[in-house]
């Protein structure tokens, strides 16, 4: 092959790995039932560390996006929190990842709402990208491998969360 | 001569101050030009979302404390990452894209000189025994020219 042969390959090819790249990481789809849960380690959002999805392993986790600048999240926030507080424990939790959001902002929802469970922040998104959400909030219920069990694209209520996460969970409080 | 250096000195601080006042005062029209609502992917000049409204009322919080432009971009950086500059930085890796344009014109512009010139060198297009395509012969011109008289307007 001459040298503007190898030339002209090269520039093609560098085109085609651009075109590629450019496709792949123009996004990921939402995570479905049986995906690993991806496991990115995230700031606490009260500042005291952080934290990654494998600390949870062991544990069903109900992992909830939301931003405090987004009316359905505080609609169904009151639901998640009774949920914790009935089935919060060393077998299950629900994990709020705020993303896309003020911290100051993010921390007096927090308070507003009275909530218990731990706060991830996911302030660039990167997180919430990689579960492929397209908005807030979204939830997913992870089991104790990691695996995700259901995903919900849209608000939660408390039917659906009695009709569809607990029959997952250990009875009694887990 | 002392005293007239010193005088001289002063006026040029004088005159310096009020330009390095205006550089620091930051206003929320300028940097709405420079950030993006994180949410929307737009500017945040052009973005009206729920989280845009929050991202304008933290600008002007960080105003009214006296923030310099700087430091109201640093901060957002803080909450929402790099991606909310409508500009990457330019420093590490970021700054490959001021870089790779550049360096990629001056390859081209290279690659079509170096093209040039040797195909200058080479005097120009070659003779490659095609034959070339003529022109009409005398008689049938004349004809062409009579056909196309014949359709003047």
């Amino acid at each position: 092959m001459s040298a503007r042969s190898f030339i002209v390959v090269l520039a093609v090819l560098a085109v085609v790995g651009l075109l590629v790249f450019g496709l792949a990481s123009k996004g990921s789809s939402r995570l479905e039932e049986g995906d690993a849960a991806p496991t990115a380690t995230l700031p606490l959002l009260d500042g005291g560390g952080s934290e990654s999805l494998t600390d949870y392993r062991g544990r069903w986790v109900l992992v909830n996006f939301w931003a405090s600048w987004c009316p359905p999240c505080r609609a169904e926030t009151p639901a998640l929190e009774e949920f914790q507080q009935r089935h919060g424990g060393p077998r299950f939790t629900v994990l709020g990842i705020d993303t896309q959001d003020l911290s100051d902002d993010a921390q007096a929802f927090v308070e507003k709402f009275g909530l218990s469970y731990p706060q991830l922040r996911d302030g660039n998104g990167d997180t919430a990208d990689e579960y492929g959400t397209t908005g807030v909030p979204e939830t997913f219920l992870v089991d104790p491998a990691g695996k995700v069990r259901l995903a919900v694209p849209g608000t939660v209520d408390e039917e659906y969360l009695r009709e569809e996460v607990e029959p997952f969970l250990p009875n009694g409080k887990s | 001569m002392r005293a007239r250096g010193l005088l001289i000195a002063i006026l040029m601080l004088a005159a310096l101050a009020p330009v390095a006042a205006a550089e620091q005062r930051a206003s929320l029209v300028e940097i709405e030009k420079q950030v993006m609502c994180p949410v929307c992917g737009t500017l945040l000049q052009l973005a009206e979302s729920p989280q845009a409204q929050r991202e304008k009322a933290f600008i002007k919080r960080l105003i009214a404390a006296g923030k310099t432009e700087a430091q109201i971009k640093d901060a957002l950086v803080v909450e929402y990452g790099n991606e909310v500059l409508a500009l990457p930085p330019d420093s590490g890796f970021s700054l490959s894209a001021y870089v790779v344009p550049i360096v990629a014109f001056l390859i081209a512009a290279l690659a079509l000189g170096l093209g040039v010139w040797r195909w200058r060198r080479a005097g120009g297009p070659k003779d490659d025994g095609t034959p070339r395509a003529a022109g009409p012969s005398g008689e049938d011109a004349e004809r062409l020219d009579a056909d196309l008289a014949r359709y003047d307007l």
